[in-house]
């Protein structure tokens, strides 16, 4: 039934929708326009705290540099863990039956009768096999060319392509080939891929662990700088303090000037991930006719962060400015605390 | 007003520096706080300001026991009473009327409301054309004098003033001193801590809180 049914409609939960809407509406609207007044502060009067001063400029400088590298740890996790993802798909869709010579039979003709029987299985998409010359073809990167092969019992190799998205039944496969040709096996790279997959596994497992490092990394470095920046501006906080200020009034300014710097950092060193990371699909795809580069490729991909990429650098830089925030609420929490 | 009974304060486990400080400020009334260089009168200001906690007796601000005062209810207590702090604690990237609107603004009230009032007060107090000067520019009787506005500005019902005087010449003390005389007789009680007897003589009539070996002896 869908909801959108005028027939099935009903009147209670359309009522509920829309008030459920119309109140997230509301709170988006509210919190949005906190966030605004935080920044933007009481209108026509000086900030209280000072917008520019030496121990402020570095504190964007060290926010700037830590949220550069926190997006770049968590942009190249992201792009290793995709990578690894394609590395496994593009394995999975090949499966190889491999049949070696045996004396007294027509090598070729088993060859045309398995690729006949593997086309007739559902999902396969194409059936390759290899010709002999082909075959003695790829073993010359190891013996050299030049030679003669026809002493040498060198196996033949069919290729099946797999369709995308489809299951073929290779335990079937298997043994329809084997129960009429012994000397011949099916290889669907089980083993090659779960492999794989704990090789990807372990490389996503790193990355994460150290995008989880650098932040952790980033955090106590914005909140010494922050405490640091802090420490400058006592005496404004005892100002206010004596001539009758709330704790909450004197955090809420702290909270603003603080968010404020923590969005400049955030956004230069957000900005300066995004500048690397253009530069570096701008360079990989320059370097894409050389063997370095296609190698490159198949091992990271294009460079090309796509939306997710920009989506986790732009939360990083958020959570460095409102970590900033909240380490400046916190020491103006504790300092007020001294004061009383 | 402000009533200590058998007040004692000691910092950590170290001797106590204030013993047994027993007395009362009245509304309206005037006082000098004296006694030598570290008699402890910053201190027992510190102690009216809400700013330490004694380590004995009793301390009952505006009717109120201070050690049951709720936590978010001190800010208002702390509105009643202006500070003038011997290194002024200006605010020094706030222009004069800034700093001395101060009080008014973290109340939440509006520049509108206030401008007139401040500026007022600024040339009552002889820094009519320093209304857009900022604190770094001006002298130090200046800043004392925008230090003594910025108590003023919210009209409290007790004013302390820890050695206003002491950073400015003889004539710019005896000026200051006609100044919170003034506001006295406009209501507003008036605790000024100071050793400069000189300042002192000026107004005999005023009483007396000596500090010495921690005891505090009152002369009416």
């Amino acid at each position: 039934m869908s909801m959108t049914d005028p027939q099935h409609t009903n009147p209670v939960w359309t009522g509920r929708l829309t008030q459920w809407r119309t109140s997230m509406l509301t709170r988006c609207r509210d919190a949005g326009a906190w966030c605004v007044a935080l920044i933007k502060g009481p209108s026509n009067t000086l900030p209280l705290v000072p917008s520019e001063n030496i121990a402020g400029r570095a504190l964007v400088t060290v926010i700037a540099i830590m949220t550069f590298l926190a997006a770049l740890t968590a942009v190249s996790a992201q792009m290793i863990a995709s990578a690894a993802t394609d590395w496994q798909t593009s394995v999975a869709t090949e499966m190889t039956i491999q049949v070696r010579p045996v004396p007294g039979r027509n090598i070729d003709q088993d060859v045309s009768r398995i690729v006949s029987l593997a086309s007739s299985f559902k999902g396969i998409r194409e059936v390759k096999p290899y010709s002999k010359q082909e075959s003695e073809k790829l073993l010359e990167p190891w013996l050299g060319s030049g030679l003669s092969f026809d002493v040498l019992p060198i196996p033949r190799l069919i290729v099946l392509k797999i369709e995308d998205g489809s299951l073929v039944d290779s335990a079937g496969l298997r043994k329809a080939i084997t129960d009429q040709w012994r000397h011949a096996t099916l290889d669907d790279h089980r083993v090659w891929i779960a492999r794989l997959a704990a090789m990807a596994r372990s490389v996503v497992a790193v990355a994460v662990a150290l995008v989880g490092l650098v932040m952790v990394a980033t955090a106590l470095a914005v909140a010494f700088a922050t405490r640091g920046a802090m420490a400058g501006n006592r005496s404004i906080m005892e100002a206010l303090h004596f001539v009758g200020a709330t704790d909450a009034f004197i955090a809420r300014e702290f909270e603003r000037h603080f968010l404020i710097l923590g969005l400049k950092g955030g956004a230069l060193g957000g900005c300066l991930a995004l500048v690397f990371f253009g530069a570096a699909h701008l360079f990989a795809s320059t370097w894409l006719g050389s063997p370095g580069g296609e190698q490159m490729e198949t091992l990271f991909g294009s460079f090309a962060i796509g939306y997710s990429g920009y989506l986790a650098v732009v939360m990083v830089a958020i959570v460095v400015a409102f970590l900033t925030a909240l380490v400046s609420r916190i020491t103006v929490t504790r300092t007020l605390g001294t004061l009383t | 007003m402000v009533r200590f009974e058998n007040v004692g304060l000691r910092y950590g486990m170290g001797p106590e520096i204030l013993k047994d400080l027993s007395f009362t400020i009245a509304p309206q009334s005037f006082q000098f706080l004296t006694g030598p260089s570290g008699a402890g009168k910053t201190t027992l200001l510190r102690l009216i300001l809400l700013s330490l906690k004694p380590t004995r007796g009793l301390i009952s601000l505006f009717g109120s026991d201070v050690s049951q005062i709720a936590p978010d209810a001190l800010t208002a207590v702390r509105r009643r009473m202006g500070v003038v702090f011997q290194d002024f604690r200006l605010l020094d990237h706030l222009t004069t009327f800034e700093n001395v609107a101060l009080p008014l603004r973290v109340q939440g009230q509006e520049e509108a409301r206030y401008r007139s009032e401040v500026i007022e007060l600024l040339r009552w107090v002889g820094l009519g054309d320093k209304i857009d000067a900022i604190p770094p520019v001006l002298s130090g009787g200046e800043k004392q004098r925008a230090a003594i506005a910025r108590a003023l500005i919210a009209k409290p019902d007790l004013l302390l003033a820890d050695e206003p005087t002491g950073n400015v010449d003889p004539s710019m003390a005896q000026r200051l001193l006609r100044l919170f005389v003034e506001m006295n007789r406009m209501g507003t009680a008036v605790v000024i801590a100071t050793h400069d007897i000189a300042l002192m003589n000026q107004f005999d009539d005023a009483r007396r809180l000596v500090l010495g070996d921690g005891r505090l002896h009152v002369y009416d």
